[in-house]
């Protein structure tokens, strides 16, 4: 196993950019997610390291060793598709001794691995079937396998749960979370889906527009996020943003819109112009009767064991998610407030932000 | 009303319908080639007999006349031989004929069989390869080479006799099996990339890339991943290049005469005594019907067969 690190790494196809200048480095037995919404470049970053696509410009170090312009059978990494794409025309245990046969092993050692790595996934009894008679997850399954019995230096998946039905893809979660524990070994998995990554990642890189915008853990990706792209796209639902007509200025510490005045922590940062967004997490706002930002009730989400509460305000719609003894009405007059300083205040320029006591 | 059906579902009339109509048209096409089977085993009366006689005594006598020559003798010689060693000396000798050794059927035959296979597989295997460069490589003009490589069929093959015989004779290719095959090559490629690029196309690039990450060439992913898959459009490409060389007559008259003969012109030349001996050339044509006819059948199951067997979900 190895560490990978891209430099400089940049694609383009014609006039189309779809990795701009990114800088990574993923360590040795990590398990890293790289997130974001379709066409953002995540797949081509993937298919770079893999080397199904060779890079513009920019570099990408394997361990030690620069790969960039090698090709995929000279690379040593195992990568699972979308598709799967097991070979049809072979059953279960030829598939995952194919890679082996290229390699030089010997019968008995390529019996060995596929038999342990089959026991490990728990598809020793099914070596013998058909690809076409296994069901998704089994296919998921001989996919993995097939990546593991090679002992790469480093996984990359491209979605591999993606075309799994939401209760098996739980399940394939846990699985490659054990599995990424027993094997230990470094793992680049891509993504859209905002909950695999969080529950999958040791680190996630959110990417959007062929940029990387931030790479770290889940939790802080979650709760300090640097852009306010990233602080909409994670979360379900998303960060709720307020436009405030107002600039930011050092050492702030309360903000007043709509005529009342909100706490908000220290700002370290002075805001490029006056159009700034205010942001904040569904779960720290609470509903109440005064001092907060007048709205009424449009509608309400029962998700069993919270609600999410959205409120028509003068600056949009807020969502709330609240206690599920909470009790509205639709059309209701309420006020929305926060319950605790996890605020981040975005400038309206970079869309990056600010620096601030929460936001160190 | 009959609720018990779906709307999807084709209602009886029209499957009897459709039942009828294929019963039909095969008999209708099958009636030459009943003819053509019931005439090899006539003997030479009643083969032109008038009216035609549907019910026959069946002889061997056309498939012997097929592989052999003759000559006709006098009683008085052929009473002064010893007796007739085989079944079929006996059946000429009471023609009052000797055999006189073996017809160049076998050699037509043979001749067939290396030029069709040969220029089916050379048509198929570069086929392939031309196929699955356009369908997976940037390749420059894409659209106007594929359109030229169509375009050599737009005329028919017999349209530029007259330069492929004077190229052939300057390059000493006529009368050649190789001449032959590459000729026969060349009318069937175009129509050999265009089906296999089909085919090609269909093939998810995900096989190659996995088989290429597991650290297989790109010509060995070719052979050992999407070659195995594109075995349906290879059964069907293989069967349409096979009948055309194997039944290819304008170009076989014309570049062919000893040495690289096929069976068609040599067929309809088979002469018996006072004018053709049909129940020869029934016999020829019926044996020269059967490598294609198995070449199919085997064929046959990957034609049916789906390419991906669902192993990719799209």
């Amino acid at each position: 196993m190895s560490k990978i690190k891209i430099v400089n790494l940049q694609k383009s196809f014609g006039d189309f950019t779809a990795v701009k200048n990114s800088n990574l480095t993923i360590n040795d037995k990590e398990f890293f997610v790289l997130l974001g919404p379709s066409g953002c470049g995540k797949t081509t970053t993937l298919r770079m390291i893999a080397g199904l696509e060779l890079p513009t410009s920019g570099e990408i170090y394997l361990g030690d060793e620069e790969v960039g312009m090698l090709r995929a059978s000279e690379r040593d990494i195992a990568f699972v598709f979308q598709l799967f794409a097991l070979y049809p025309h072979m059953n279960v245990k030829n598939n995952l001794s194919f890679p082996l046969k290229m390699q030089g092993y010997s019968r008995s050692e390529i019996k060995t691995r596929v038999e342990e790595a089959a026991k490990l996934l728990r598809i020793d009894h099914i070596l013998n079937s058909n690809i076409s008679s296994l069901s998704g997850g089994d296919r998921q399954r001989v996919a993995l396998g097939r990546a593991l019995v090679r002992r790469p230096k480093a996984f990359l998946m491209d979605e591999p749960l993606g075309t799994l039905d939401a209760e098996f893809r739980e399940l394939m979660c846990l699985e490659l979370k054990k599995l990424h524990i027993d094997v230990g070994a470094t793992t680049v998995y891509v993504t859209h889906d905002q909950l695999e990554a969080m529950s999958l990642a040791d680190r996630i890189a959110v990417m959007d527009g062929g940029e990387i915008l931030q790479a770290d853990e889940p939790s802080v990706i979650y709760n300090k996020p640097a852009t306010k792209f990233v602080a909409s796209f994670i979360g379900s639902p998303g960060m709720n943003f307020i436009s405030i007509d107002q600039g930011i200025s050092n050492e702030q510490s309360t903000l007043n819109i709509e005529g009342t005045n909100f706490n908000i922590p220290k700002q370290y940062e002075i805001s490029k112009g006056k159009k700034n967004s205010f942001g904040i997490r569904p779960e720290n706002l609470s509903l109440t009767n005064e001092g907060g930002l007048k709205g009424s009730v449009f509608g309400v989400e029962y998700l069993g064991s919270r609600k999410i509460v959205t409120v028509k305000t003068n600056f949009g719609e807020i969502k709330v998610k609240t206690d599920i003894s909470t009790s509205v009405k639709i059309n209701e007059n309420v006020q929305v407030k926060p319950s605790n300083d996890n605020i981040i205040i975005f400038d309206g320029e970079t869309d990056k932000s600010l620096k601030s006591e929460f936001m160190n | 009303m009959d609720t018990s059906r779906s709307y999807l579902e084709p209602s009886s009339f029209s499957k009897k319908l459709a039942a009828t109509i294929i019963i039909v048209y095969t008999v209708i096409t099958l009636i030459p080639i009943s003819w053509m089977v019931m005439t090899s085993f006539k003997n030479v009366n009643s083969a032109i007999s008038y009216p035609p006689e549907v019910l026959f005594e069946p002889s061997l006598e056309g498939y012997v006349n097929l592989f052999t020559n003759r000559s006709r003798q006098s009683q008085e010689y052929l009473d002064s031989l010893p007796a007739p060693e085989t079944w079929y000396e006996e059946l000429v000798r009471s023609r009052e004929m000797v055999i006189t050794g073996p017809s160049k059927f076998l050699g037509r035959y043979s001749n067939s069989m290396i030029i069709g296979f040969g220029s089916t597989f050379a048509s198929v295997f570069l086929g392939a390869l031309a196929a699955y460069a356009f369908s997976r490589f940037r390749v420059p003009l894409k659209d106007d080479l594929l359109f030229f490589i169509l375009s050599t069929r737009m005329f028919p093959p017999i349209a530029v006799a007259v330069p492929i015989f004077i190229m052939y004779r300057k390059l000493g290719l006529g009368d050649t099996h190789l001449g032959m095959i590459i000729l026969y090559t060349v009318v069937n490629l175009s129509l050999a990339v265009w089906l296999l690029k089909g085919f090609m196309d269909e093939i998810p690039k995900e096989y190659e890339e996995a088989a290429m990450i597991d650290g297989y060439s790109r010509l060995q992913a070719f052979f050992k991943v999407v070659l195995p898959q594109a075995m349906t459009g290879i059964a069907a490409t293989a069967i349409f290049c096979m009948i055309f060389s194997w039944n290819e007559y304008a170009f076989a008259v014309l570049l062919t005469q000893f040495n690289a003969q096929t069976a068609p012109p040599f067929i309809p030349t088979i002469i018996g005594e006072g004018g053709l001996d049909w129940p020869a050339i029934g016999a020829g044509t019926t044996l020269f019907l059967l490598p294609v006819m198995i070449f199919t059948i085997i064929l046959r199951k990957h034609l049916l067969r789906g390419i991906t067997f669902g192993a990719v979900r799209k």
